[in-house]
């Protein structure tokens, strides 16, 4: 097998447009492996529209907005190898992948970019009690067979979680002519989007019920019914139990980046996100191997998946051309006052030139109003943006001008934090 | 006429047909689900036990430590995964020695070999993560690990491989007296033989119940267990149970044999046999027990709960006798049901023979090979192997890796795979941490396509578990 410079483990939307702009960067052997039949990720399954919003100015389909980079990366000439799976990653970067026609083998890159996405909280790891019957699936599982097969996997439907996933689902289980009794909240607010909410609950009539949970499932072959409770402090409420009658429970309780190849290399992980920890290039604790998509942090959209994985693309470009000599120096991001997380972790200031922008994504622990999102190095608050509302289910970005760190690169880090406006 | 009909396809109902193999004969294994594996043997603690716990001269005690000896060689001749890892039964700082000093003494005293106490010091170095009241344990070295479904299919595929024919979906509902034998009604029709064997579980009393006036009661015994990630491989190294209290047996922390970690089991009695839905209450409480001999166990790394009834005779001991002539019962196999079943195997098989007095089959092959794992070969030998069959190339189950290959092999085997979950507990594809929320479409596909029925009557467990109602619009 050919040498390349540069591996990019999944061909979903984070793998593409890090390929394109690697390419563009300058980068001519960068291989995509794909563990799927096609490119595009989880994007082939998601035909409801809505993607692009940012990124063409136009309102696409998910096939349709993969399509633009599938052809990208058709143009640019970019290898691509489908229904290949990586094995193992190793700390040298070694890959070891299969599939079919080649086998087994490794290759040597110089840089690696993860783009492996994210899978589903499945009802085991939820811990709901009662049997376990056919007619149970994750949101995203439902979503395949309805949008790629055609096929109906119930026609009572009551789903767990508001994440977008469930309610994308809520509303095509409606379209192809399934009733969707209510959708259930374990959190006092929702984990999705306010529009998918409006569009795929409220325009239907389906109730959302916040602060409830599935305590109980029952059918020995098939789901013949769930019991919801309402939910205080953690704790379902005696006596607020209610027997919906179902054949199908679909689940929709968050998304856990795909970590176990860069577990496996020993790329350090960060508690909160399930994904790794990154510098301001979007690069790993390992030199040379960096993460964009939901691989490193769920995110919302898929325009900023997009963006994310384009800059991880020159990044990993630039650690290719110019060699990685990683400087010792980093700033660390400390999240605090209802900031749960940010992306990256540090930002090493030798690596900005005065004109950079340093993008932060970050997410908030519950619903804020009225606050200022302010940014200090020290004493100084380098950033300070005011917002209405902020909530866990939509992601933050906030733009540093690199010119402000730098002139606080003596400061012992960054604080990240939400203060009253 | 058959000469044989064995009732139960569990690891019990299985281990006797491949016992019975070894001679000529006509038989038949009849198992009311749609599988091999499908009620007790399915869900349980998946370990050998030593021999210590069931009380001297009894029968249990016996076949325990006869069982657990035969297991390593069996897992050698039909290639199962079986691991000698040893156990602990903890005693924590509030008990009496005396207690765990009398476990040793029945231990020896039913012909546990190695089995001696450990204390404190020595304890924390075999098991970090010990509790911190723990104080001094059991040790027993000749208990194990063991995949069940493993055991139970190799049993199966051997006992078919040399000539027991196994019919799914065929509930016996009669049983009488006819010449020369016993007529069964079953819901496929009507089954003749000579001999039957009662090995239904925790149905085992109803049927002994049609032949017998000494009346038999088995209470399903309900077991909830935690099984873990393997990211917690090496919390702990051995099996590790509680002392028993005045309170109740304790919960059990062991890895499995696929570096997975279980805990449970609860035991609740309660009188449906069917159900074996876990709840809030069950799960609870082996949270609360399980500190008591492991710290911090990393409970979050949950991938699934699920229960399994245990077949509890309300006299605790196993009946395997010939209750009335040619009607021979295996019945009341709770724990250590599964340790026992090579002796059990034996035991039925040697009655049967002293009523039939069947020849040698000449015949008969005592070895199988299981569904080859593709990742314990090295680099080349697996290139070759794709090279050879492009299958073993295409990965299905992402979190267990778990090739086309395989499932191809065990949808193909006698008995074979049918289901999403016979295909699960053959190769281990949608067992991992996604619960095969990725590979289950696939999965269905490959089933669909190799026994060539429709994707949408692809079943999870077979009977009525469709995964698919109809095709989109269809009722619009």
């Amino acid at each position: 097998m050919k040498p390349y410079d540069l591996v990019i483990i999944g061909g979903g939307p984070a793998g593409l447009a890090a390929a394109v702009s690697a390419r563009n960067a300058g980068i001519r052997d960068i291989l995509i492996l794909e563990r799927d039949a096609e490119l595009g990720g989880i994007l082939n399954q998601c035909i409801h529209n809505g993607f692009g919003l940012h990124t063409f100015k136009e309102e696409l389909t998910g096939p349709e907005y993969a399509s633009r980079f599938i052809a990208q990366v058709q143009e640019l000439g970019i290898d691509y190898k489908l229904n290949t799976m990586v094995l193992d990653l190793a700390k040298d970067k070694t890959v070891t992948a299969m599939n079919r026609t080649d086998g087994l083998f490794q290759l040597h890159p110089k840089a690696v970019i993860l783009a492996m996405g994210c899978r589903e909280r499945p009802r085991g790891a939820l811990n709901i009690p009662g049997t376990r019957p056919a007619g149970i699936y994750t949101a995203g599982t439902a979503q395949r067979l309805v949008n790629m097969e055609g096929l109906l996997p119930g026609r009572k439907v009551v789903i767990l979680g508001s994440g977008d996933i469930g309610l994308i689902m809520a509303r095509r289980m409606t379209l192809e002519g399934a009733e969707v009794k209510v959708v259930a909240e374990l959190m006092p607010y929702s984990g999705g989007l306010k529009r998918n909410i409006v569009q795929c609950l409220d325009d239907f009539g389906i109730p959302l019920k916040l602060s409830h949970t599935v305590i109980d499932i029952q059918g020995k072959d098939r789901v013949e019914g769930i019991t919801l409770a309402r939910v205080e402090q953690g704790k379902p409420v005696p006596g607020t139990e209610e027997f919906y009658e179902c054949d199908t429970l679909l689940l929709s309780c968050g998304l856990i980046p795909e970590n176990e190849l860069s577990r496996g290399a020993g790329v350090n992980l960060n508690p909160v996100t399930k994904g790794p920890t990154v510098n301001e290039s979007l690069e790993t604790s390992i030199p040379g191997v960096f993460a964009a998509g939901n691989v490193l942090h769920v995110h919302d959209l898929v325009d900023y998946v997009s963006e994310e994985a384009a800059a991880a693309g020159v990044h990993a470009a630039d650690f290719i051309l110019k060699g990685g000599e990683s400087p010792a120096q980093a700033l660390a991001i400390h999240c605090q006052g209802g900031v749960r997380y940010s992306v990256p972790v540090s930002v090493r200031p030798d690596c900005l030139t005065a004109d950079d922008s340093v993008t932060i994504r970050f997410r908030v622990d519950n619903i804020y109003k009225n606050q200022r999102i302010a940014v200090y190095a020290g004493e100084n608050r380098i950033f300070s943006k005011k917002r209405n509302v902020l909530a866990p289910g939509e992601m933050e970005t906030i733009h540093l001008k690199a010119a402000s760190i730098l002139e606080n690169r003596d400061a012992a880090g960054l604080i990240l934090k939400l203060e009253d406006a | 006429m058959y000469d044989v009909i064995i009732i139960g396809a569990g690891v019990s109902g299985c281990a006797i047909a491949r016992e019975l193999s070894r001679c000529k004969g006509n038989f038949l294994v009849v198992e009311r689900e749609e599988d091999v594996c499908c009620g007790t043997s399915k869900a349980n603690s998946a370990i050998v036990h030593a021999g210590y716990d069931a009380p001297q001269g009894t029968l249990m005690a016996s076949l325990n430590v006869q069982g657990s000896r035969m297991m390593p060689k069996l897992a050698q001749e039909l290639d199962f995964h079986y691991q000698n890892i040893g156990s602990l039964v903890v005693m924590t700082k509030d008990q009496d020695p005396a207690d765990l000093q009398r476990l040793y003494e029945n231990g020896l005293a039913n012909g546990v070999e190695n089995l001696r106490i450990v204390e404190q010091e020595e304890l924390r170095q075999m098991e970090p993560h010990i509790a911190p009241d723990a104080v001094a344990a059991l040790y027993a070295p000749t208990a194990a690990i063991v995949c069940p479904f493993g055991l139970t299919y190799a049993l199966a595929e051997n006992a078919a491989k040399n000539g027991v024919v196994f019919q799914f979906d065929t509930e016996v509902t009669g049983i009488e007296a006819v010449q020369g034998g016993w007529k069964l009604t079953t819901s496929k029709g009507t089954l003749e033989t000579k001999v039957v064997v009662n090995a239904a579980g925790v149905y085992a009393d109803q049927l002994h119940n049609m032949v017998s006036d000494d009346q038999m009661t088995i209470v399903p015994r309900r077991g909830d267990y935690f099984l873990l990630d393997r990211t917690c491989q090496g919390y702990v190294n051995h099996t590790i149970f509680q002392l028993p209290t005045k309170l109740g047996k304790g919960v059990l922390v062991t890895p499995t044999v696929h570096g997975n970690t279980i805990v449970g089991p609860t035991a609740i009695d309660t009188e449906d046999k069917d159900c074996t839905a876990t709840t809030q209450q069950g799960l609870d409480q082996i949270r609360s027990k399980v500190n008591l001999s492991v710290k911090d166990l990393p409970l979050s790394q949950t991938i699934t709960s699920f229960a399994g009834l245990r077949a509890h005779d309300t006299r605790h001991r196993f009946t395997i006798e010939e209750t009335a002539p040619g009607f021979v019962d295996c019945a009341g196999i709770e724990s250590p049901g599964l340790s026992c079943s090579p002796a059990i195997g034996v035991m039925v098989a040697d009655m049967i023979n002293h009523i039939l007095h069947l020849q040698e089959n000449p015949n008969f092959d005592g070895t199988r090979k299981g569904i080859l794992d593709p990742k314990v070969l090295s680099f080349e030998d697996r290139s070759k192997l794709i090279a050879e069959n492009p299958a073993y190339g295409t990965v299905v189950c992402r979190c267990e890796t778990i090739t086309e290959g395989e499932i191809i092999d065990a949808i193909h085997r006698t008995p074979g795979a049918r289901s999403i979950d016979g295909v699960k507990r053959r190769t281990r594809a949608g067992m991992g941490r996604c619960q095969g929320g990725f590979c289950s479409p696939k999965v269905m596909e490959i089933i669909a396509r190799e026994l060539n029925i429709p994707f949408r009557e692809v079943t999870k467990s077979g009977g009525k578990s469709k995964l698919i109602v109809g095709t989109n619009k269809d009722q619009l």
